[in-house]
């Protein structure tokens, strides 16, 4: 079953044709991979999926609902979240704080709820701490809750940025290149966090770089070249397309 | 040195007190005029540092906003509607307590509004009008607001001097004293005068409570995300226009109950609290204070208010504001609470503050 269909989205920026007619599908509880080289219309294409950017033409289905044009929040709140490939901490909060407020979707105090506390509101905030801390556990960042977001290490940020995005409980994760910056041993736990997140039941859509986690952790990958797909298949294929194998190594 | 926010309240209410005993002791209760009115300028600050230090926006129209809570209150509490009384509608808010009578100066009867009413009315018109001025303004992004409301301020100001029936450039006088509770009536009587003390900085630590939980609550994580990432906020599913709008209308609603309450006290209202240079003043405070610290903003506001209304500044009152919120945002944009000499120093020297940290 597809969680997510994309159908012909086009995004061009003046004169720039970004992405291009690009369809593919993502089936629950895969991992699927979108590669590229650099100014490939990954980034452009992840805006598109998550609010950030309206397409120009074309939809995107998830779970039978067509959210194309919706606003980020709006996107959120139906159970995509996301990270971004600069990572996009509140560098001014602590670890916890950050992870908390990826509980947001998730729950509803508002603003006078804020000031008068009442009980539900503090058993809410409780709930929240929880999961938050359960996240970071997961993710083996725990010991770092109370520390400023903005003092870690860029790894131990990416895992907080990593645990933030799954504390809104997401039916889809998005990565946006999330082993960039980070060395072999910590590209190597992100692996096994992937895979893991996938053990959740958690479908995974990333964009990334790196070669050898994309072949290492992805069910399907799909190629994106100057903002068009030139492949889409299981790892192995992918990686024998001589198409794509030009686009990546610069044979004539 | 980080309090929790119940023992900050606490050691306000402390203040507070050891303040009136001390004006008490040494015989110039009068001084308790004076500090009655900064608590109301201080809420002013501290709705407006709400705004400024997390949800990032500034406002220059927070003077327009009292005055609109202000003048309504003057306005409807100084109208005589005893002639019109027969008419059905007037007889009707009569019998709901809107319209009370109270005696004139001459041993007549008015039929005034109640100033219940007036403030209900007041704050109602001040939210309504942030609500149509942010809706649209808040969902750009950058300083937008800051235009918006200088805009706004500039109306509020326009109109206020050029309606005859506002009082003009003179103002609105013989506003009556606002009964709050039995006993408790907000005016400027002599014999009010503790009691109008005690209970405006009451309503200050109230906000500075409430304020307090507010920041510590989903929703103020909420609006410091906003402040620290705005994109990976929305990614997380906060409807960050939405958010602002609603800290702006807070924010004004503040200000406006300001102004009703101040109106009240001093006994009226005059045009020179809708000028610009008032919300330039706001701005300034909540600078000193440093951004995002709403005990920061209500120190700036009770120290520098304070003595603006002693007349310390004298004829330099409002250069003294400006040269302030000039300082502050070049030597110490985070605040002189959070002031640093090394700071100071770096930037002096023309590099980076914080460049030599942690070597």
């Amino acid at each position: 079953m597809n969680l997510l269909e994309v159908s012909g989205i086009s995004k061009r920026f003046g004169g720039v044709q970004a992405v291009k007619g690009v369809s593919f599908r993502v089936r629950k509880g895969a991992v699927k991979a979108v590669i590229g080289p650099n100014g490939a219309g990954k980034t452009t294409l992840f805006d598109l999926l998550s609010g950030f950017r309206a397409p120009d033409e074309g939809t995107v289905r998830f779970q039978d609902r067509e959210i194309q044009g919706s606003a980020p929040h709006e996107v959120a709140a139906l159970g995509i979240s996301r990270t971004f490939q600069n990572l996009k901490l509140f560098g001014h909060m602590t670890a916890l704080e950050n992870v908390m407020v990826g509980r947001h979707v998730r729950s509803r105090a508002g603003m006078l709820a804020g000031m008068f506390q009442p009980p539900s509101a503090r058993r809410e905030e409780r709930a929240i701490e929880e999961r938050a801390r359960a996240e970071m556990r997961f993710l083996g960042v725990e010991p770092l809750a109370h520390s400023p977001a903005g003092s870690l290490a860029y790894g131990q940020q990416r895992a907080v940025e990593l645990a933030r995005a799954l504390c809104a409980e997401p039916t889809l994760l998005l990565l946006d290149e999330p082993a960039a910056g980070l060395n072999m041993r910590e590209t190597g736990e992100l692996a096994d966090q992937v895979l893991r997140i996938r053990e959740r039941g958690v479908t995974v859509l990333l964009v990334e770089h790196d070669m050898s986690l994309v072949m290492r952790i992805s069910d399907e990958v799909a190629v994106l070249c100057f903002g068009q797909k030139i492949a889409d298949a299981d790892p192995r294929s992918v990686q024998r397309n001589p198409e794509v194998v030009r686009v990546y190594l610069g044979e004539d | 040195m980080r309090l929790p926010a119940p023992a900050r309240v606490a050691l306000l209410a402390a203040a507070v007190v050891a303040v009136q005993l001390a004006t008490q002791a040494s015989g110039k209760g009068f001084y308790l005029t004076q500090l009655t009115m900064t608590a109301y300028y201080a809420l002013v600050v501290v709705g407006l540092s709400l705004l400024m230090g997390y949800a990032g926006q500034i406002s220059l129209g927070q003077a327009g906003f009292f005055a609109i809570g202000g003048y309504t209150a003057a306005f409807v509490s100084t109208v005589d509607l005893s002639a019109q009384a027969s008419l059905p509608a007037l007889a009707l808010l009569a019998r709901l307590g809107v319209l009370v009578a109270r005696p004139d100066l001459y041993g007549g009867q008015i039929l005034g509004v109640n100033p219940w009413a007036g403030l209900v009315l007041g704050v109602s018109l001040a939210s309504g009008v942030a609500f149509a001025v942010g809706v649209p303004v808040l969902r750009l992004r950058g300083h937008y607001l800051a235009m918006a409301t200088l805009a706004f301020g500039t109306i509020v100001s326009a109109v206020v001097v050029g309606t005859q029936r506002l009082g003009a450039a003179d103002g609105i006088s013989g506003v009556p004293p606002f009964p709050v509770l039995p006993g408790v009536r907000i005016g400027g009587g002599s014999a009010d005068r503790v009691v109008n003390y005690y209970l405006a900085w009451g309503l200050v630590a109230l906000s500075m409570l409430l304020l307090g939980n507010l920041v510590g609550s989903r929703t103020g994580r909420a609006l410091r995300a906003i402040h620290g990432a705005e994109d990976a906020a929305r990614a997380m599913g906060v409807d960050a226009a939405r958010l602002k709008v609603r800290v702006f209308v807070l924010a004004a609603a503040m200000a406006s109950a300001a102004g009703v309450l101040l109106t009240h006290y001093v006994g009226g209202i005059g045009p020179s609290e809708t000028s610009a240079m008032k919300s330039v003043r706001y701005v300034a405070m909540v600078a000193v204070g440093g951004m995002g610290s709403l005990w920061g903003a209500l120190s700036a506001a009770a120290v520098l208010e304070f003595l603006s209304l002693r007349g310390v500044f004298g004829a330099h009152d409002d250069a003294v504001f400006g040269g302030i919120l000039l300082l502050v945002m070049l030597f110490a944009p985070d605040g002189i609470l959070n002031f640093r000499a090394r700071g100071l120093l770096a930037r002096l020297r023309g590099r980076p503050a914080g460049s030599g940290e942690g070597a």
